[in-house]
Protein backbone atom coordinates (compact mmCIF):
# COMPACT_ATOMS: atom_id res chain seq x y z
CA UNK A 1 0.00 0.00 0.00
CA UNK A 2 1.41 3.33 -1.05
CA UNK A 3 -0.77 5.27 1.43
CA UNK A 4 -0.87 5.30 5.21
CA UNK A 5 -4.63 5.56 5.63
CA UNK A 6 -7.82 5.55 3.63
CA UNK A 7 -8.10 9.30 4.08
CA UNK A 8 -4.67 9.77 2.54
CA UNK A 9 -5.70 7.51 -0.33
CA UNK A 10 -8.71 9.70 -1.08
CA UNK A 11 -6.79 12.97 -0.71
CA UNK A 12 -3.74 11.83 -2.74
CA UNK A 13 -1.77 14.72 -1.27
CA UNK A 14 -4.00 17.31 -2.82
CA UNK A 15 -4.21 15.63 -6.24
CA UNK A 16 -7.33 13.71 -5.26
CA UNK A 17 -9.88 15.84 -7.14
CA UNK A 18 -7.94 15.50 -10.40
CA UNK A 19 -7.38 11.76 -10.13
CA UNK A 20 -10.86 10.91 -8.94
CA UNK A 21 -12.67 13.11 -11.46
CA UNK A 22 -10.74 11.38 -14.25
CA UNK A 23 -11.67 7.93 -12.99
CA UNK A 24 -15.26 9.04 -12.45
CA UNK A 25 -15.67 10.34 -16.01
CA UNK A 26 -13.94 7.26 -17.41
CA UNK A 27 -16.26 4.83 -15.67
CA UNK A 28 -19.38 6.89 -16.32
CA UNK A 29 -18.69 7.12 -20.05
CA UNK A 30 -17.61 3.51 -20.47
CA UNK A 31 -20.61 2.40 -18.43
CA UNK A 32 -22.91 4.61 -20.46
CA UNK A 33 -21.77 3.24 -23.82
CA UNK A 34 -21.99 -0.34 -22.51
CA UNK A 35 -25.47 0.23 -21.08
CA UNK A 36 -26.65 2.02 -24.19
CA UNK A 37 -25.29 -0.69 -26.51
CA UNK A 38 -27.01 -3.40 -24.47
CA UNK A 39 -30.28 -1.51 -24.51
CA UNK A 40 -30.04 -0.92 -28.23
CA UNK A 41 -29.61 -4.64 -28.93
CA UNK A 42 -32.58 -5.48 -26.72
CA UNK A 43 -34.61 -2.81 -28.49
CA UNK A 44 -33.71 -4.13 -31.95
CA UNK A 45 -34.63 -7.69 -30.94
CA UNK A 46 -37.97 -6.53 -29.54
CA UNK A 47 -38.64 -4.54 -32.69
CA UNK A 48 -37.90 -7.50 -34.97
CA UNK A 49 -40.10 -9.78 -32.89
CA UNK A 50 -42.97 -7.32 -33.04
CA UNK A 51 -42.66 -7.14 -36.80
CA UNK A 52 -42.53 -10.94 -37.09
CA UNK A 53 -45.61 -11.34 -34.92
CA UNK A 54 -47.58 -8.85 -36.96
CA UNK A 55 -46.67 -10.59 -40.22
CA UNK A 56 -47.60 -13.97 -38.69
CA UNK A 57 -51.00 -12.65 -37.70
CA UNK A 58 -51.49 -11.43 -41.21
CA UNK A 59 -50.50 -14.81 -42.65
CA UNK A 60 -52.85 -16.83 -40.45
CA UNK A 61 -55.83 -14.57 -41.08
CA UNK A 62 -58.28 -16.01 -43.62
CA UNK A 63 -57.58 -14.73 -47.08
CA UNK A 64 -58.78 -15.41 -50.55
CA UNK A 65 -55.39 -16.23 -51.85
CA UNK A 66 -52.18 -17.06 -50.10
CA UNK A 67 -48.77 -15.87 -51.08
CA UNK A 68 -45.53 -17.34 -50.02
CA UNK A 69 -42.73 -14.92 -49.82
CA UNK A 70 -39.43 -16.46 -50.82
CA UNK A 71 -36.54 -15.17 -48.83
CA UNK A 72 -33.17 -16.26 -50.12
CA UNK A 73 -30.75 -16.77 -47.27
CA UNK A 74 -27.66 -14.60 -47.42
CA UNK A 75 -25.44 -16.70 -45.26
CA UNK B 1 -8.80 -21.54 -47.29
CA UNK B 2 -11.44 -19.65 -49.24
CA UNK B 3 -14.16 -21.45 -47.35
CA UNK B 4 -12.81 -20.22 -44.04
CA UNK B 5 -12.66 -16.76 -45.53
CA UNK B 6 -16.25 -16.96 -46.66
CA UNK B 7 -17.28 -18.24 -43.27
CA UNK B 8 -15.50 -15.33 -41.63
CA UNK B 9 -17.55 -12.99 -43.72
CA UNK B 10 -20.84 -14.64 -42.83
CA UNK B 11 -22.87 -12.62 -40.33
CA UNK B 12 -24.56 -15.76 -39.03
CA UNK B 13 -21.26 -17.46 -38.25
CA UNK B 14 -19.96 -14.33 -36.56
CA UNK B 15 -23.09 -13.99 -34.48
CA UNK B 16 -22.55 -17.43 -32.96
CA UNK B 17 -18.84 -16.92 -32.32
CA UNK B 18 -19.49 -13.52 -30.75
CA UNK B 19 -22.11 -15.00 -28.44
CA UNK B 20 -19.65 -17.56 -27.07
CA UNK B 21 -16.74 -15.11 -26.83
CA UNK B 22 -18.56 -12.19 -25.25
CA UNK B 23 -18.82 -13.36 -21.62
CA UNK B 24 -15.12 -14.22 -21.61
CA UNK B 25 -14.11 -10.91 -23.14
CA UNK B 26 -16.22 -8.95 -20.70
CA UNK B 27 -15.37 -10.67 -17.44
CA UNK B 28 -11.68 -11.30 -18.08
CA UNK B 29 -11.39 -7.72 -19.36
CA UNK B 30 -13.17 -6.20 -16.39
CA UNK B 31 -11.09 -8.30 -13.98
CA UNK B 32 -7.83 -7.21 -15.62
CA UNK B 33 -8.91 -3.59 -15.77
CA UNK B 34 -9.95 -3.67 -12.11
CA UNK B 35 -6.69 -5.34 -11.10
CA UNK B 36 -4.57 -2.89 -13.07
CA UNK B 37 -6.44 0.18 -11.86
CA UNK B 38 -6.65 -1.00 -8.24
CA UNK B 39 -2.96 -1.84 -8.18
CA UNK B 40 -2.07 1.43 -9.86
CA UNK B 41 -4.23 3.57 -7.61
CA UNK B 42 -3.47 2.07 -4.24
CA UNK B 43 -0.24 0.10 -4.39
CA UNK B 44 2.04 1.49 -7.09
CA UNK B 45 4.73 3.79 -5.69
CA UNK B 46 4.43 7.53 -5.98
CA UNK B 47 6.11 9.30 -8.87
CA UNK B 48 8.99 11.39 -7.57
CA UNK B 49 8.31 14.27 -9.99
CA UNK B 50 4.54 14.47 -10.33
CA UNK B 51 3.39 13.01 -7.04
CA UNK B 52 0.09 11.21 -7.08
CA UNK B 53 -1.43 12.95 -10.10
CA UNK B 54 0.47 10.51 -12.30
CA UNK B 55 -2.02 7.82 -11.23
CA UNK B 56 -4.26 9.11 -14.03
CA UNK B 57 -1.86 7.27 -16.35
CA UNK B 58 -3.63 3.97 -15.64
CA UNK B 59 -6.65 5.11 -17.61
CA UNK B 60 -5.11 7.83 -19.78
CA UNK B 61 -2.65 5.59 -21.57
CA UNK B 62 -5.09 2.70 -22.17
CA UNK B 63 -7.67 5.11 -23.60
CA UNK B 64 -5.14 6.88 -25.83
CA UNK B 65 -3.59 3.59 -26.95
CA UNK B 66 -6.93 2.07 -27.82
CA UNK B 67 -8.23 5.23 -29.50
CA UNK B 68 -5.38 5.06 -31.99
CA UNK B 69 -5.48 1.35 -32.59
CA UNK B 70 -9.25 1.39 -33.10
CA UNK B 71 -8.75 3.80 -36.00
CA UNK B 72 -6.13 1.51 -37.50
CA UNK B 73 -8.42 -1.50 -37.06
CA UNK B 74 -11.13 0.48 -38.83
CA UNK B 75 -8.72 1.21 -41.69
CA UNK B 76 -7.92 -2.50 -42.06
CA UNK B 77 -11.64 -3.25 -42.07
CA UNK B 78 -12.14 -0.49 -44.65
CA UNK B 79 -9.55 -2.08 -46.91
CA UNK B 80 -11.36 -5.42 -46.56
CA UNK B 81 -14.65 -3.70 -47.45
CA UNK B 82 -13.18 -2.21 -50.62
CA UNK B 83 -11.24 -5.25 -51.79
CA UNK B 84 -13.48 -8.19 -50.84
CA UNK B 85 -16.81 -6.44 -50.26
CA UNK B 86 -17.11 -8.29 -46.97
CA UNK B 87 -20.26 -7.18 -45.18
CA UNK B 88 -18.89 -7.93 -41.75
CA UNK B 89 -15.99 -5.49 -42.21
CA UNK B 90 -18.36 -2.60 -42.69
CA UNK B 91 -20.47 -3.75 -39.76
CA UNK B 92 -17.30 -3.50 -37.69
CA UNK B 93 -16.50 0.04 -38.86
CA UNK B 94 -20.00 1.31 -38.19
CA UNK B 95 -20.25 -0.41 -34.80
CA UNK B 96 -16.88 0.70 -33.54
CA UNK B 97 -16.54 4.32 -34.70
CA UNK B 98 -18.56 5.84 -31.80
CA UNK B 99 -16.61 3.75 -29.29
CA UNK B 100 -13.37 5.04 -30.80
CA UNK B 101 -14.62 8.60 -30.55
CA UNK B 102 -15.51 8.13 -26.88
CA UNK B 103 -12.10 6.63 -26.12
CA UNK B 104 -10.41 9.56 -27.88
CA UNK B 105 -12.50 11.99 -25.87
CA UNK B 106 -11.54 10.15 -22.66
CA UNK B 107 -7.86 10.34 -23.57
CA UNK B 108 -8.24 14.08 -24.18
CA UNK B 109 -10.21 14.68 -21.01
CA UNK B 110 -7.86 12.74 -18.75
CA UNK B 111 -4.90 14.40 -20.45
CA UNK B 112 -6.37 17.85 -19.80
CA UNK B 113 -7.17 17.10 -16.15
CA UNK B 114 -3.71 15.65 -15.68
CA UNK B 115 -2.27 18.80 -17.20
CA UNK B 116 -3.79 21.01 -14.50
CA UNK B 117 -1.57 19.87 -11.60
CA UNK B 118 1.40 19.17 -13.90
CA UNK B 119 1.47 22.22 -16.18
CA UNK B 120 -0.79 24.52 -14.20
CA UNK B 121 -3.40 24.86 -16.97
CA UNK B 122 -6.18 22.66 -18.24
CA UNK B 123 -5.13 22.79 -21.82
CA UNK B 124 -1.79 23.10 -23.48
CA UNK B 125 -1.25 22.86 -27.22
CA UNK B 126 1.06 19.98 -26.63
CA UNK B 127 1.84 17.73 -29.58
CA UNK B 128 0.06 14.69 -28.17
CA UNK B 129 -3.07 16.47 -27.03
CA UNK B 130 -3.32 18.26 -30.36
CA UNK B 131 -2.93 15.10 -32.42
CA UNK B 132 -5.56 13.43 -30.23
CA UNK B 133 -7.90 16.34 -30.91
CA UNK B 134 -7.37 15.92 -34.66
CA UNK B 135 -7.99 12.18 -34.29
CA UNK B 136 -11.29 13.05 -32.62
CA UNK B 137 -12.18 15.22 -35.65
CA UNK B 138 -11.37 12.30 -37.94
CA UNK B 139 -13.70 10.06 -35.93
CA UNK B 140 -16.46 12.67 -36.14
CA UNK B 141 -15.99 12.82 -39.91
CA UNK B 142 -16.34 9.05 -40.24
CA UNK B 143 -19.47 8.99 -38.09
CA UNK B 144 -21.03 11.94 -39.94
CA UNK B 145 -20.37 10.52 -43.40
CA UNK B 146 -21.71 7.11 -42.41
CA UNK B 147 -24.88 8.72 -41.11
CA UNK B 148 -25.34 10.97 -44.15
CA UNK B 149 -25.45 8.22 -46.81
CA UNK B 150 -28.61 6.17 -46.54
CA UNK B 151 -27.77 3.44 -49.04
CA UNK B 152 -26.03 0.67 -47.12
CA UNK B 153 -23.57 -0.42 -49.78
CA UNK B 154 -22.36 2.97 -50.91
CA UNK B 155 -22.22 4.16 -47.31
CA UNK B 156 -19.94 1.22 -46.51
CA UNK B 157 -17.59 1.93 -49.39
CA UNK B 158 -17.55 5.72 -48.96
CA UNK B 159 -16.70 5.38 -45.28
CA UNK B 160 -13.99 2.86 -46.18
CA UNK B 161 -12.39 5.35 -48.58
CA UNK B 162 -12.54 8.09 -45.96
CA UNK B 163 -11.00 5.91 -43.24
CA UNK B 164 -8.18 4.88 -45.57
CA UNK B 165 -7.48 8.48 -46.56
CA UNK B 166 -7.44 9.33 -42.85
CA UNK B 167 -5.03 6.56 -41.96
CA UNK B 168 -2.60 7.66 -44.67
CA UNK B 169 -2.77 11.15 -43.19
CA UNK B 170 -2.35 10.20 -39.53
CA UNK B 171 1.45 9.81 -39.65
CA UNK B 172 1.77 13.04 -41.64
CA UNK B 173 -0.45 14.87 -39.15
CA UNK B 174 1.48 13.44 -36.22
CA UNK B 175 4.81 14.41 -37.70
CA UNK B 176 3.75 17.92 -38.63
CA UNK B 177 2.13 18.56 -35.26
CA UNK B 178 5.32 17.48 -33.53
CA UNK B 179 7.35 19.78 -35.76
CA UNK B 180 4.92 22.63 -35.11
CA UNK B 181 5.16 21.99 -31.39
CA UNK B 182 8.95 22.23 -31.29
CA UNK B 183 8.63 25.45 -33.26
CA UNK B 184 6.38 27.06 -30.66
CA UNK B 185 7.33 25.40 -27.38
CA UNK B 186 10.94 24.35 -27.31
CA UNK B 187 10.79 22.68 -23.88
CA UNK B 188 7.62 20.78 -23.09
CA UNK B 189 7.29 18.51 -20.14
CA UNK B 190 6.64 15.06 -21.52
CA UNK B 191 3.78 13.31 -19.79
CA UNK B 192 4.58 9.67 -20.14
CA UNK B 193 8.11 9.43 -21.42
CA UNK B 194 10.07 8.54 -18.35
CA UNK B 195 13.67 7.42 -18.60
CA UNK B 196 12.69 4.13 -16.99
CA UNK B 197 9.50 3.04 -15.37
CA UNK B 198 9.80 0.60 -12.47
CA UNK B 199 7.87 -2.67 -12.88
CA UNK B 200 5.49 -1.69 -10.05
CA UNK B 201 4.29 1.01 -12.44
CA UNK B 202 4.33 -0.60 -15.84
CA UNK B 203 2.88 -3.98 -14.86
CA UNK B 204 -0.44 -2.47 -13.68
CA UNK B 205 -0.35 -0.19 -16.72
CA UNK B 206 0.02 -3.18 -19.01
CA UNK B 207 -2.80 -4.95 -17.16
CA UNK B 208 -5.19 -2.07 -17.61
CA UNK B 209 -4.27 -1.64 -21.31
CA UNK B 210 -4.97 -5.34 -21.98
CA UNK B 211 -8.13 -5.21 -19.86
CA UNK B 212 -9.48 -2.25 -21.80
CA UNK B 213 -8.67 -4.06 -25.05
CA UNK B 214 -10.80 -7.01 -23.96
CA UNK B 215 -13.65 -4.77 -22.79
CA UNK B 216 -13.46 -3.02 -26.16
CA UNK B 217 -13.67 -6.44 -27.83
CA UNK B 218 -16.85 -7.16 -25.89
CA UNK B 219 -18.34 -3.79 -26.84
CA UNK B 220 -17.42 -4.32 -30.50
CA UNK B 221 -19.05 -7.78 -30.54
CA UNK B 222 -22.17 -6.45 -28.83
CA UNK B 223 -22.57 -3.50 -31.18
CA UNK B 224 -21.81 -5.64 -34.23
CA UNK B 225 -24.54 -8.05 -33.16
CA UNK B 226 -26.99 -5.18 -32.97
CA UNK B 227 -25.95 -3.92 -36.38
CA UNK B 228 -26.29 -7.42 -37.89
CA UNK B 229 -29.75 -7.87 -36.39
CA UNK B 230 -30.79 -4.57 -37.90
CA UNK B 231 -29.45 -5.36 -41.36
CA UNK B 232 -30.30 -9.04 -41.61
CA UNK B 233 -33.70 -8.82 -39.97
CA UNK B 234 -35.38 -10.42 -42.99
CA UNK B 235 -33.23 -13.53 -43.17
CA UNK B 236 -34.42 -16.87 -41.88
CA UNK B 237 -31.68 -17.43 -39.34
CA UNK B 238 -32.34 -14.10 -37.60
CA UNK B 239 -36.04 -14.91 -37.38
CA UNK B 240 -35.29 -18.32 -35.94
CA UNK B 241 -32.83 -16.83 -33.51
CA UNK B 242 -35.30 -14.25 -32.27
CA UNK B 243 -38.03 -16.88 -31.93
CA UNK B 244 -35.69 -19.14 -29.99
CA UNK B 245 -34.85 -16.30 -27.63
CA UNK B 246 -38.46 -15.39 -27.14
CA UNK B 247 -39.58 -18.79 -25.88
CA UNK C 1 -17.17 19.78 -75.36
CA UNK C 2 -20.00 17.52 -74.35
CA UNK C 3 -20.35 16.39 -77.93
CA UNK C 4 -16.77 15.25 -77.92
CA UNK C 5 -17.52 12.89 -75.07
CA UNK C 6 -20.55 11.40 -76.75
CA UNK C 7 -18.57 10.77 -79.91
CA UNK C 8 -15.96 8.76 -78.05
CA UNK C 9 -18.73 6.88 -76.36
CA UNK C 10 -20.42 5.84 -79.57
CA UNK C 11 -17.26 4.69 -81.28
CA UNK C 12 -14.85 3.31 -78.73
CA UNK C 13 -12.49 2.00 -81.40
CA UNK C 14 -11.39 5.55 -82.24
CA UNK C 15 -10.58 6.22 -78.59
CA UNK C 16 -8.75 9.39 -77.72
CA UNK C 17 -5.34 9.22 -76.07
CA UNK C 18 -5.22 9.75 -72.32
CA UNK C 19 -3.27 13.00 -72.56
CA UNK C 20 -5.77 14.39 -75.05
CA UNK C 21 -8.66 13.45 -72.83
CA UNK C 22 -7.02 15.06 -69.80
CA UNK C 23 -6.42 18.20 -71.79
CA UNK C 24 -10.01 18.19 -73.01
CA UNK C 25 -11.37 17.86 -69.46
CA UNK C 26 -9.03 20.58 -68.23
CA UNK C 27 -9.94 23.05 -70.97
CA UNK C 28 -13.64 22.28 -70.68
CA UNK C 29 -13.64 23.06 -66.96
CA UNK C 30 -11.82 26.35 -67.57
CA UNK C 31 -14.23 27.36 -70.34
CA UNK C 32 -17.32 26.59 -68.31
CA UNK C 33 -15.96 28.49 -65.33
CA UNK C 34 -15.05 31.51 -67.45
CA UNK C 35 -18.63 31.70 -68.68
CA UNK C 36 -19.63 32.74 -65.16
CA UNK C 37 -16.83 34.99 -63.95
CA UNK C 38 -18.77 35.98 -60.83
CA UNK C 39 -18.39 32.45 -59.48
CA UNK C 40 -14.64 32.81 -59.89
CA UNK C 41 -14.58 36.14 -58.12
CA UNK C 42 -16.53 35.04 -55.04
CA UNK C 43 -13.81 32.92 -53.37
CA UNK C 44 -11.35 35.78 -53.92
CA UNK C 45 -13.70 38.29 -52.31
CA UNK C 46 -14.21 35.88 -49.44
CA UNK C 47 -10.44 35.61 -49.05
CA UNK C 48 -10.03 39.39 -48.84
CA UNK C 49 -12.94 39.80 -46.43
CA UNK C 50 -11.78 37.12 -44.01
CA UNK C 51 -8.33 38.73 -43.92
CA UNK C 52 -9.96 42.10 -43.23
CA UNK C 53 -11.80 40.66 -40.23
CA UNK C 54 -8.61 40.02 -38.27
CA UNK C 55 -7.31 43.60 -37.88
CA UNK C 56 -10.88 44.64 -37.07
CA UNK C 57 -11.63 41.77 -34.74
CA UNK C 58 -8.32 41.30 -32.97
CA UNK C 59 -5.92 44.20 -33.34
CA UNK C 60 -4.60 46.50 -36.08
CA UNK C 61 -1.22 46.78 -34.34
CA UNK C 62 1.72 46.25 -36.66
CA UNK C 63 3.49 43.88 -34.27
CA UNK C 64 0.46 41.59 -33.99
CA UNK C 65 -0.23 41.58 -37.71
CA UNK C 66 3.41 40.88 -38.50
CA UNK C 67 3.36 37.90 -36.21
CA UNK C 68 -0.05 36.51 -37.16
CA UNK C 69 -0.17 37.66 -40.80
CA UNK C 70 1.03 34.46 -42.43
CA UNK C 71 -1.40 32.41 -40.36
CA UNK C 72 -4.31 34.73 -41.18
CA UNK C 73 -3.60 34.59 -44.90
CA UNK C 74 -3.18 30.83 -44.87
CA UNK C 75 -6.37 30.18 -42.91
CA UNK C 76 -8.32 32.53 -45.18
CA UNK C 77 -6.93 30.86 -48.31
CA UNK C 78 -7.75 27.43 -46.88
CA UNK C 79 -11.32 28.45 -46.12
CA UNK C 80 -11.95 29.98 -49.53
CA UNK C 81 -10.62 26.86 -51.28
CA UNK C 82 -12.90 24.83 -49.01
CA UNK C 83 -15.89 26.95 -49.99
CA UNK C 84 -15.23 26.57 -53.70
CA UNK C 85 -14.84 22.77 -53.53
CA UNK C 86 -18.54 22.16 -53.72
CA UNK C 87 -18.47 23.39 -57.33
CA UNK C 88 -15.80 20.93 -58.37
CA UNK C 89 -18.19 18.12 -59.33
CA UNK C 90 -21.60 19.58 -58.61
CA UNK C 91 -22.48 20.93 -62.09
CA UNK C 92 -21.15 17.90 -63.90
CA UNK C 93 -23.04 15.70 -61.49
CA UNK C 94 -26.30 17.58 -62.04
CA UNK C 95 -26.18 17.53 -65.84
CA UNK C 96 -24.90 13.96 -66.14
CA UNK C 97 -21.48 14.77 -67.58
CA UNK C 98 -19.85 13.06 -64.65
CA UNK C 99 -21.39 9.70 -65.54
CA UNK C 100 -20.03 10.06 -69.06
CA UNK C 101 -16.64 10.85 -67.59
CA UNK C 102 -16.68 7.70 -65.47
CA UNK C 103 -17.57 5.63 -68.53
CA UNK C 104 -14.59 6.88 -70.56
CA UNK C 105 -11.97 4.33 -71.57
CA UNK C 106 -9.23 6.54 -70.13
CA UNK C 107 -8.28 5.91 -66.49
CA UNK C 108 -10.64 7.92 -64.32
CA UNK C 109 -8.01 9.04 -61.83
CA UNK C 110 -6.15 10.93 -64.56
CA UNK C 111 -9.32 12.72 -65.59
CA UNK C 112 -9.97 13.52 -61.93
CA UNK C 113 -6.44 14.87 -61.69
CA UNK C 114 -7.13 17.13 -64.66
CA UNK C 115 -10.30 18.38 -62.99
CA UNK C 116 -8.47 19.06 -59.72
CA UNK C 117 -5.77 20.98 -61.56
CA UNK C 118 -8.42 23.04 -63.35
CA UNK C 119 -9.95 23.76 -59.96
CA UNK C 120 -6.58 24.93 -58.71
CA UNK C 121 -6.03 27.20 -61.71
CA UNK C 122 -9.45 28.73 -61.11
CA UNK C 123 -9.26 29.22 -57.33
CA UNK C 124 -5.78 28.54 -55.93
CA UNK C 125 -3.78 30.46 -58.49
CA UNK C 126 -5.80 33.71 -58.16
CA UNK C 127 -5.33 33.47 -54.40
CA UNK C 128 -1.58 33.21 -54.88
CA UNK C 129 -1.62 36.24 -57.16
CA UNK C 130 -3.66 38.25 -54.68
CA UNK C 131 -1.59 37.22 -51.65
CA UNK C 132 1.25 39.80 -52.08
CA UNK C 133 -1.22 42.69 -51.81
CA UNK C 134 -2.76 41.29 -48.64
CA UNK C 135 0.70 40.38 -47.36
CA UNK C 136 1.68 44.03 -47.55
CA UNK C 137 -1.56 45.00 -45.81
CA UNK C 138 -0.71 42.77 -42.84
CA UNK C 139 2.80 44.27 -42.76
CA UNK C 140 4.78 41.19 -43.73
CA UNK C 141 8.39 42.15 -44.40
CA UNK C 142 9.84 41.96 -47.93
CA UNK C 143 11.29 38.47 -47.88
CA UNK C 144 8.39 36.82 -46.10
CA UNK C 145 5.88 38.04 -48.70
CA UNK C 146 7.81 36.14 -51.36
CA UNK C 147 8.07 33.05 -49.17
CA UNK C 148 4.36 33.27 -48.38
CA UNK C 149 3.50 33.30 -52.07
CA UNK C 150 5.83 30.39 -52.67
CA UNK C 151 4.20 28.31 -49.90
CA UNK C 152 0.76 29.17 -51.25
CA UNK C 153 1.89 28.24 -54.74
CA UNK C 154 3.01 24.80 -53.53
CA UNK C 155 0.28 24.39 -50.93
CA UNK C 156 -2.95 25.38 -52.71
CA UNK C 157 -2.75 22.53 -55.29
CA UNK C 158 -2.54 20.15 -52.32
CA UNK C 159 -5.70 21.75 -50.94
CA UNK C 160 -7.51 21.26 -54.26
CA UNK C 161 -6.34 17.66 -54.61
CA UNK C 162 -7.24 16.57 -51.08
CA UNK C 163 -10.46 18.54 -51.30
CA UNK C 164 -11.49 16.67 -54.42
CA UNK C 165 -11.75 13.51 -52.29
CA UNK C 166 -14.18 15.19 -49.93
CA UNK C 167 -16.16 16.71 -52.82
CA UNK C 168 -16.48 13.27 -54.42
CA UNK C 169 -17.51 11.60 -51.16
CA UNK C 170 -20.23 14.12 -50.37
CA UNK C 171 -21.59 14.35 -53.91
CA UNK C 172 -25.38 14.35 -53.99
CA UNK C 173 -25.82 14.43 -50.23
CA UNK C 174 -27.95 16.83 -48.25
CA UNK C 175 -25.99 19.62 -46.52
CA UNK C 176 -22.93 18.49 -48.44
CA UNK C 177 -21.06 21.73 -47.81
CA UNK C 178 -20.83 21.44 -44.03
CA UNK C 179 -20.09 17.74 -44.18
CA UNK C 180 -17.35 18.40 -46.73
CA UNK C 181 -15.64 20.87 -44.38
CA UNK C 182 -15.95 18.42 -41.50
CA UNK C 183 -14.26 15.67 -43.47
CA UNK C 184 -11.54 17.75 -45.09
CA UNK C 185 -10.33 20.27 -42.48
CA UNK C 186 -8.44 17.68 -40.39
CA UNK C 187 -6.65 16.56 -43.55
CA UNK C 188 -5.59 20.15 -44.33
CA UNK C 189 -3.78 20.63 -41.02
CA UNK C 190 -0.29 19.45 -42.12
CA UNK C 191 -0.32 21.82 -45.12
CA UNK C 192 -1.42 24.70 -42.90
CA UNK C 193 1.27 23.97 -40.31
CA UNK C 194 4.07 23.86 -42.83
CA UNK C 195 2.70 26.77 -44.84
CA UNK C 196 2.67 29.16 -41.90
CA UNK C 197 5.72 27.64 -40.25
CA UNK C 198 7.82 28.28 -43.34
CA UNK C 199 6.81 31.96 -43.44
CA UNK C 200 7.50 32.35 -39.71
CA UNK C 201 10.93 30.78 -40.17
CA UNK C 202 11.63 33.12 -43.10
CA UNK C 203 10.66 36.20 -41.08
CA UNK C 204 13.12 35.11 -38.39
CA UNK C 205 15.84 34.84 -41.00
CA UNK C 206 16.12 31.06 -40.79
CA UNK C 207 16.68 28.97 -43.95
CA UNK C 208 13.44 27.63 -45.40
CA UNK C 209 14.71 25.27 -48.11
CA UNK C 210 14.00 22.13 -46.10
CA UNK C 211 10.44 23.12 -45.30
CA UNK C 212 9.71 24.10 -48.88
CA UNK C 213 11.07 20.73 -49.99
CA UNK C 214 8.75 19.02 -47.50
CA UNK C 215 5.79 20.93 -48.86
CA UNK C 216 6.88 19.81 -52.31
CA UNK C 217 6.83 16.26 -51.00
CA UNK C 218 3.26 16.83 -49.78
CA UNK C 219 2.36 18.02 -53.26
CA UNK C 220 3.88 14.96 -54.93
CA UNK C 221 2.15 12.68 -52.44
CA UNK C 222 -1.22 14.38 -52.95
CA UNK C 223 -0.77 14.36 -56.71
CA UNK C 224 -0.13 10.62 -56.78
CA UNK C 225 -2.60 9.41 -54.14
CA UNK C 226 -5.52 11.84 -53.98
CA UNK C 227 -6.81 11.28 -57.56
CA UNK C 228 -7.08 7.54 -56.85
CA UNK C 229 -9.13 8.09 -53.72
CA UNK C 230 -11.19 10.76 -55.45
CA UNK C 231 -11.92 8.51 -58.44
CA UNK C 232 -12.94 5.65 -56.14
CA UNK C 233 -15.21 7.99 -54.20
CA UNK C 234 -16.76 9.29 -57.42
CA UNK C 235 -17.63 5.76 -58.54
CA UNK C 236 -19.24 5.09 -55.17
CA UNK C 237 -21.26 8.31 -55.18
CA UNK C 238 -22.47 7.72 -58.73
CA UNK C 239 -23.55 4.16 -57.99
CA UNK C 240 -25.52 5.55 -55.06
CA UNK C 241 -27.64 8.00 -57.05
Amino acid sequence: MAFDSFGAFIAMEGHGPYVWSCYFVFFVLMGAIAFWSLRQRRFVIAQQRRRMNSTQVRNTSPAGASFTRIEPSQD
Amino acid sequence: MWQIFHKLGSPKWFFGIAATLMPWLLWVGVAMLAAGIGWGLAFAPQDYLQGNSYRIIFIHVPAAFLAQSVYIMMAVAGLVTLVWRMKLADVFVKAVAPVGAILTFLALFTGAVWGKPTWGTWWIWDARLTSMLILLFLYFGVIALGAAISDEKSSARAVAVLVLVGVVNIPIIKYSVEWWNTLHQPATFKLTEKPSMPPEMWVPLLLSVLGLYLVFGWLACLRMQTEILLREGRTRWVKELIQARGS
Amino acid sequence: MTTEFTVTLRSPDTSVGTATAMKAVFIRDLKIALRQPQDLLNPLLFFVMVVTLFPLGVSPEVSFLQQAGSGILWVAALLSVLLSLDHLYRHDFDDGTLEQLVLQPQPLFLLVMAKSLAHWVLTGLPLVLLAPVLGVMVHLQGNSVAVLCLTLLIGTPVLSLIGSIGAALTLGLRAAGVLLSLLIIPLYIPVLIFGTGTVTAASEGAPVGGQLALMGAFLVLALTLAPFASAAALRISLSNS
